[in-house]
């Protein structure tokens, strides 16, 4: 099935809970509402139409007004893929987890969680992965400020380049 | 009469730890040699490639690309290549599409090279990896003639490749699968049925086919669970229609489908089958330019993409954000070895710590694909 068809078929079923389908190019999107998020996985997976047998990517971006959160559905036994997603306010972005429906987004949604600041509801082990546990901020979001020391370690350096002529300058 | 009591400790594994490969590290629950869960931390190679490319702009992330995977670099060079063609409609000419996949598949066999030998280094015999480090040397000669480079590859470049191939490469690299084809027999016949091997792998970390699915295992070790699938054929990208060539897939031979030693074997045969690639490649290489026109100050339209290859270590995909900028708003790499550290915790339970090696290098990850 075509994207366009499946996100169709989303809107069919969950009505104005689909906020958005945007044939943006080269990949067109659906944009869901959050509260849903967890029942419209399920209808994927389990729609034999559909039958999105794996959550191959789950990524977070900012967008300065909002946070987004993307997901990359695919079927392995029908060969397509659709990409839904979540948009959450920027100040205290929460949304269900949806590691009950496949479990690789377990990690991915932790992911998020450290370099986004987006907090997963339900989510079994929801901690930091990638960054030291006592990081201040979200690394990946737009205003986020790079501190200039990390327990008396200095974040910057000179430049690494030898100047090989002294006189040069 | 004395009882014998045992008692939960608790082991660090890493970060730095002889068979990792690389900064990882477990904290391993274990009743004497058993475990009974193995929590992987990672994060300590973080170095925020995908920040870098907010950055630096399309064609100055390019060489950056090499360090998201450095045994596989020509990979990640194509997935970005191909994730900014498709974001601003460029096509690659023939010859291109065919330098890439030439370069990319020497370099599957480099990496599982890598993979093979150093197994065989966790397992307790040196001299494996000794000869797989020869064969990749051999390879690196190659690539270095192409490139420059003998680790961080960079060859490729948005709309094609760098340069074409230097005169006398092709024969060169003919005469190399000439001689490695029986190396690689050699190489099954002196280790691949040894007795040790097939003791420490068989049976070990057995994957079913759904938990690969639902854990999103890729690449050799989704395969190795007795699915055939690889992008190259079933989501074909690039020129790869019009080779052939076999998918490998595990069937059990001297245990269960998908335990390690599936993993393993799977690996020994996608290098016969790139070699395969390579005769054919190399064979009919068209003529023609191999860098399509693609403007140095490069702005794709605003859109969004997801581009998907088949890495060494299996599916690859570049999820790219372009607000129309000459910079991208944003990257996010969805890579094997994140989703196969994913599913150590689960796969631990109840192995010896040995045996948690063997697991980690029939998985084959790489740490700064992990951590990025």
């Amino acid at each position: 099935m075509e994207p366009l068809a499946i996100y169709q078929r989303v809107k069919e079923r969950f009505g104005d809970r689909v906020l958005e389908i945007s044939e943006s190019k080269p990949d067109p999107f659906c944009v869901i509402d959050p509260a849903a998020i967890v029942e419209v996985a399920i209808a994927l997976r389990d729609d034999p139409e559909t039958a999105m047998d794996c959550l191959s990517n789950e990524s977070g971006v900012d967008y300065k007004d909002r946070i987004e959160v993307v997901y990359h559905f695919f079927s392995y036994q029908l060969r397509h893929g659709a990409v839904l997603k979540v948009q959450l306010p920027r100040e205290d972005p929460v949304v269900h987890t949806l590691e009950g429906v496949w479990k690789s987004a377990n990690w991915m949604e932790r992911e998020i969680f450290d370099l986004l600041g987006v907090s997963f509801e339900g989510h079994s082990d929801l901690r930091r992965i990638l960054m030291p546990e006592d990081w201040p901020g979200h690394p990946l979001r737009k205003d986020f400020v790079e501190p200039l020391e990390y327990h008396g370690i200095s974040t910057v350096r000179e430049s690494p380049i030898i100047r090989l002529d002294p006189k040069r300058k | 009469m004395s009882t014998f009591h045992t008692e939960e400790m608790t082991l660090n594994m890493g970060p730095q730890h002889p068979s990792t490969h690389g900064v990882l590290r477990f904290v391993v629950r274990a009743d004497g040699e058993v475990m009974r869960e193995a929590v992987p931390d990672v994060g300590y190679l973080h170095r925020s490639i995908e920040k870098i490319a907010e950055k630096v702009g399309y064609h100055g992330f390019m060489p950056y690309t090499d360090r998201v995977d450095y045994v596989c670099a020509m990979f990640t060079n194509q997935g970005w290549g191909m994730a900014s063609e498709r974001l601003a409609g460029i096509e690659v000419p023939k010859r291109g599409e065919y330098c890439r996949v030439i370069a990319a598949e020497f370099n599957r066999i480099a990496s599982h090279l890598i993979s093979v030998g150093t197994m065989g280094m966790d397992i307790g015999a040196m001299t494996p990896f000794t000869h797989a480090i020869r064969e990749r040397e051999m390879i690196n000669d190659l690539i270095e003639e192409l490139c420059g480079a003998r680790l961080t590859f960079n060859y490729m470049r948005i709309g094609g490749v760098a340069w074409d191939l230097p005169p006398g490469w092709r024969e060169k690299a003919l005469a190399y699968l000439e001689h490695f084809d029986p190396i690689l027999e050699e190489y099954n016949s002196l280790i691949s049925f040894n007795k040790i091997y097939i003791e420490r792998l068989a049976n070990v970390g057995v994957v079913t086919p759904q938990e690969a699915i639902d854990y999103n295992l890729v690449g050799p070790n989704l395969r190795a669970c007795g699915i055939k699938w690889d992008l190259r054929k079933d989501l074909s990208y690039s020129v790869y229609p019009e080779f052939d060539f076999d998918v490998p897939v595990g069937s059990g031979e001297w245990g269960t489908v998908g335990d390690s030693m599936d993993r393993y074997m799977v690996r020994i045969r996608e290098m016969h089958e790139s070699s395969k690639i390579l005769r054919q490649a190399l064979n009919q290489i068209p003529a023609g330019p191999v860098l399509a026109k693609v403007p140095r100050n490069f702005k794709p339209p605003k859109g969004e993409c997801q581009v998907r290859i088949e890495s060494g270590r299996g599916d690859m995909g570049w999820y790219v954000v372009s607000d129309g900028t000459g910079y991208p708003w944003r990257v996010h790499v969805r890579t094997g070895s994140f989703a196969a550290m994913g599913i150590i915790q689960k796969l631990s339970r109840g192995l010896m710590i040995a045996d948690l090696v063997t697991l980690i290098a029939s998985l084959d990850v790489i740490a700064p694909e992990i951590d990025r």
